[in-house]
């Protein structure tokens, strides 16, 4: 079948399964929207803005597994998604991203919309490709996918200049393709993972450490049977949670800077650490030098360099987290016999002791809107089920302390770059994955506004989001970094001259709700979830000087943390 | 300590600025790097003379294993290998004195005189950076236009090979 290079892209698309594609056009991607037109097999979701586009596709991808799709343009094209890109890029988030080139007799010419989009994007993708040649296209669009989606994934960038587009060829798409120079390997060594379960059964005070690569793996089930099969305490990374249900009672919470006391000591004391699909990354290590001084790691990651690049690990195991659990599990589960019991009891012991200082306890008011409590009532009404993104600051920490995620993939948030933005555009990306699914995009008055624009999108294609607005006025973790470390010299992070959001719902043509009244939160959430067919905004009025506890400052060990304002560093010898 | 880092990657355009790229954004240093195509045109084979820790050069080559164009990679200081350097150097060779005593500086190093001007020397020296040095130092006195060297080229010795 003899195609033009844009039809060529197109059923690419479709030959790939693709159902959803975010994008904006302009110049040089208009052969390939003028393909789009013609076919109704790849929904088009056109945006307000590219970063949007990128973070739609990525909330789809983090929901659904199956990799993002964008189309954009050249230059201003380009630059806008490259947030979006970065951001997919360090939480290992499979992407395809179609750009359109100038064309190719006129690529360093600083041609109108020109930029070197393969240079631009080079250091936040797994891979990019600029296509120069029309019969490369299919071929190309096809290691796109299999690049972004096997190994660690990540997104993938296809460049395609203009005259490209236009030109013909014979179409085939390729089943698979081989690559000599990537060849993820997917199995865990055998005599590792033996390894690995010998150190688990020895342990004394062990614990399991896990990230987004165990959700990433789609690891959840032998994860939360190894876990069970053992008795041993685990705890998760922000990335990670809910691959073990938040009400597994060996779930210790989420570790790290504002992690729970309990995880945080757990990680400190213990003797062995299995971290599955987690990268150490210095929000959960502290201090590298205090960490966790007397572990022995076993470390599970399908990526070889997250292996030893923060911590010294004693048993490497590059593999799918999945497989290698899965392997795990048959070994370790007739072996049960050898664990050391009456050290995990005491392990358990020191556990509840930790557990029982209630880190996560904060001061009710009947006067002001406390943040904790709105993310409780949400979690209480919603049974924590509903599928929540956020954006980036103190509302994101109190969603993942406050949301308990019983599933995998419901907990959809910019973890590695850190994003403010990301949580609406996101949510858009899954509820078209999950139309009739619940959800909620927990933000707050500074990031909201950062792709406000797209509450268009959301009326455009009926998308009935609940949007949970935590408005205290403030850039609210900026705000509590210059309380602690800047003698409340609150630079520039009072946000001044905030919009009405009610009425700034309501001209998007949504529903918009205030509240400002502790007593209202209940009825007002269950109110916007009983809207099924309508994105409804609601405006959480906040305690201003709410801080999030507990708190490892950047720089200090697990041991030294901080649950209370009036508090001192909480130290483990001060509670024994 | 110093290493010497071989490796075969895609001939494509890009491949170059991909391993350039890795080492300026995770802070690595590069000494020298040297890339050309090989037997098979699809295939360019690059030298990179690095340092570091054992823990920078392990996530060194983890990293450069881990961009997609690179197909095989090996830490050639970790086995036994010849690097060899080549160096070209123009200097002033006015009189006589001045071009008897190179020519001798040249035969005990064992190079080769390319390019002679009425006032100028080119010489050609190729060996190890060590001889590569020593001739520099022995070039001490003499008045240097231009140095221009190439950076270690690597190879295994023996049974230990590259291949694609």
């Amino acid at each position: 079948m003899i195609l033009t290079g844009a039809d060529i892209v197109v059923n690419c698309l479709k030959d790939e399964g693709v159902e959803y594609i975010f994008g904006y056009p302009g110049g040089a991607a208009l052969h390939i929207y003028d393909a789009i037109y013609n076919q109704d097999a790849v929904k088009h979701i056109l945006v307000r803005h590219e970063q949007g586009a990128a973070h739609a596709a990525d909330g789809y991808a983090r929901a659904t597994g199956k990799p993002g799709v964008v189309l954009v343009t050249s230059g201003p094209g380009v630059t806008n998604t490259v947030t979006g890109l970065a951001t997919a890029h360090m939480d290992s988030i499979p992407m395809v991203v179609i750009t359109g080139q100038v064309p190719s007799g006129l690529i360093g010419d600083d041609a109108f919309q020109e930029v070197d989009t393969v240079g631009v994007t080079r250091p936040c993708v797994k891979h990019n490709f600029l296509i120069k040649d029309v019969n490369k296209i299919a071929e190309t669009m096809k290691k796109a996918f299999y690049i972004a989606s096997s190994g660690r994934p990540g997104p993938v960038v296809v460049d395609i200049p203009k005259d490209i587009t236009a030109q013909k060829a014979e179409y085939h798409y390729p089943e698979a393709v081989r690559m000599r120079s990537y060849q993820p390997r997917t199995k865990g060594h055998v005599k590792m993972i033996k390894k690995g379960a010998d150190l688990l059964l020895a342990a004394k005070r062990p614990i399991i450490y896990t990230g987004g690569g165990a959700v990433l793996a789609d690891a959840e089930e032998s994860l939360t049977k190894l876990v069970d099969i053992l008795g041993y305490p685990s705890t998760s990374t922000l990335m990670g949670l809910g691959a073990i249900p938040a009400t597994n009672p060996n779930f210790l919470g989420m570790l790290g800077m504002h992690g729970t006391y309990e995880s945080n000591m757990a990680m400190h004391q213990c003797d062995v650490m299995l971290a599955v699909g987690a990268r150490f990354d210095d929000r959960v290590t502290g201090d590298l030098s205090k960490f966790s001084p007397d572990a022995r790691i076993i470390h599970i990651d399908i990526d070889p360099s997250s292996i030893g690049k923060n911590v010294r690990v004693e048993v490497p195991i590059v593999g799918d987290c999945k497989s290698v659990l899965e392997e795990m599990v048959r070994m370790l589960d007739g072996r049960t016999g050898e664990i050391d019991r009456p050290a995990i009891d005491q392990w358990w012991q020191s556990i509840k002791k930790w557990k029982s200082v209630d880190s996560l306890a904060y001061d009710m008011s009947d006067t002001v809107i406390k943040p904790q409590y709105v993310l409780q009532k949400l979690f209480e009404i919603t049974r924590g089920e509903a599928y929540v993104t956020s954006d980036v600051g103190q509302h994101q920490m109190w969603a993942a302390q406050y949301y308990g995620f019983e599933k995998p993939r419901r907990w959809i948030n910019s973890g590695g770059l850190g994003t403010m933005g990301f949580g609406l555009p996101a949510a858009m990306g899954v509820q078209l994955a999950f139309p009739d699914e619940l959800v909620v995009c927990v933000t707050g008055d500074a990031s909201i506004q950062m792709c406000l624009q797209e509450l268009s999108t959301c009326l455009q294609y009926n998308l009935p989001v609940k949007i949970v607005n935590l408005n205290n006025q403030y850039m609210g973790m900026v705000r509590q970094w210059q309380e602690f470390f800047y003698d409340r010299r609150y630079s520039h992070s009072y946000m001044d001259a905030l919009p009405d959001f009610v009425k700034l719902s309501e001209s998007y043509g949504h529903v918009g709700l205030r509240i400002e009244d502790p007593k209202d939160v209940e009825d007002a959430i269950k109110e916007a979830v009983n809207m099924k067919d309508r994105l409804v905004f609601l405006d959480v009025i906040t305690d201003p000087t709410e801080n999030v506890y507990p708190m490892i400052a950047a720089g200090k060990g697990h041991n030294e943390i901080q649950l209370k304002p009036s508090d001192d560093i909480l130290e483990e010898r001060e509670l024994a | 300590m110093k290493r010497v880092i071989s490796l075969l990657l895609e001939h494509e355009p890009g491949a170059l600025a991909r391993v350039a790229g890795l080492f300026t954004a995770r802070g690595y240093n590069i000494e020298s790097l040297t890339v050309a195509p090989t037997e098979d045109p699809s295939l360019a084979r690059m030298t990179i003379v690095t340092r570091g820790t054992d823990a920078i050069i392990e996530q060194i080559t983890k990293q450069l294993n881990k961009l997609v164009d690179v197909v095989k990679l090996r830490d050639l200081t970790e086995g036994r290998y010849l690097g060899r350097e080549l160096m070209l150097v123009k200097v002033v060779a006015n009189t006589a004195d001045q071009r008897n005593d190179m020519q001798r500086l040249v035969d005990i190093f064992r190079g080769r005189v390319i390019d002679v001007t009425d006032s100028t020397y080119t010489l050609e020296m190729t060996g190890n950076s060590e001889k590569v040095d020593a001739f520099l130092e022995a070039l001490a006195q003499v008045e240097l236009i231009e140095v221009v060297r190439s950076g270690i080229l690597g190879i295994g010795r023996g049974k230990q090979t590259l291949k694609a």
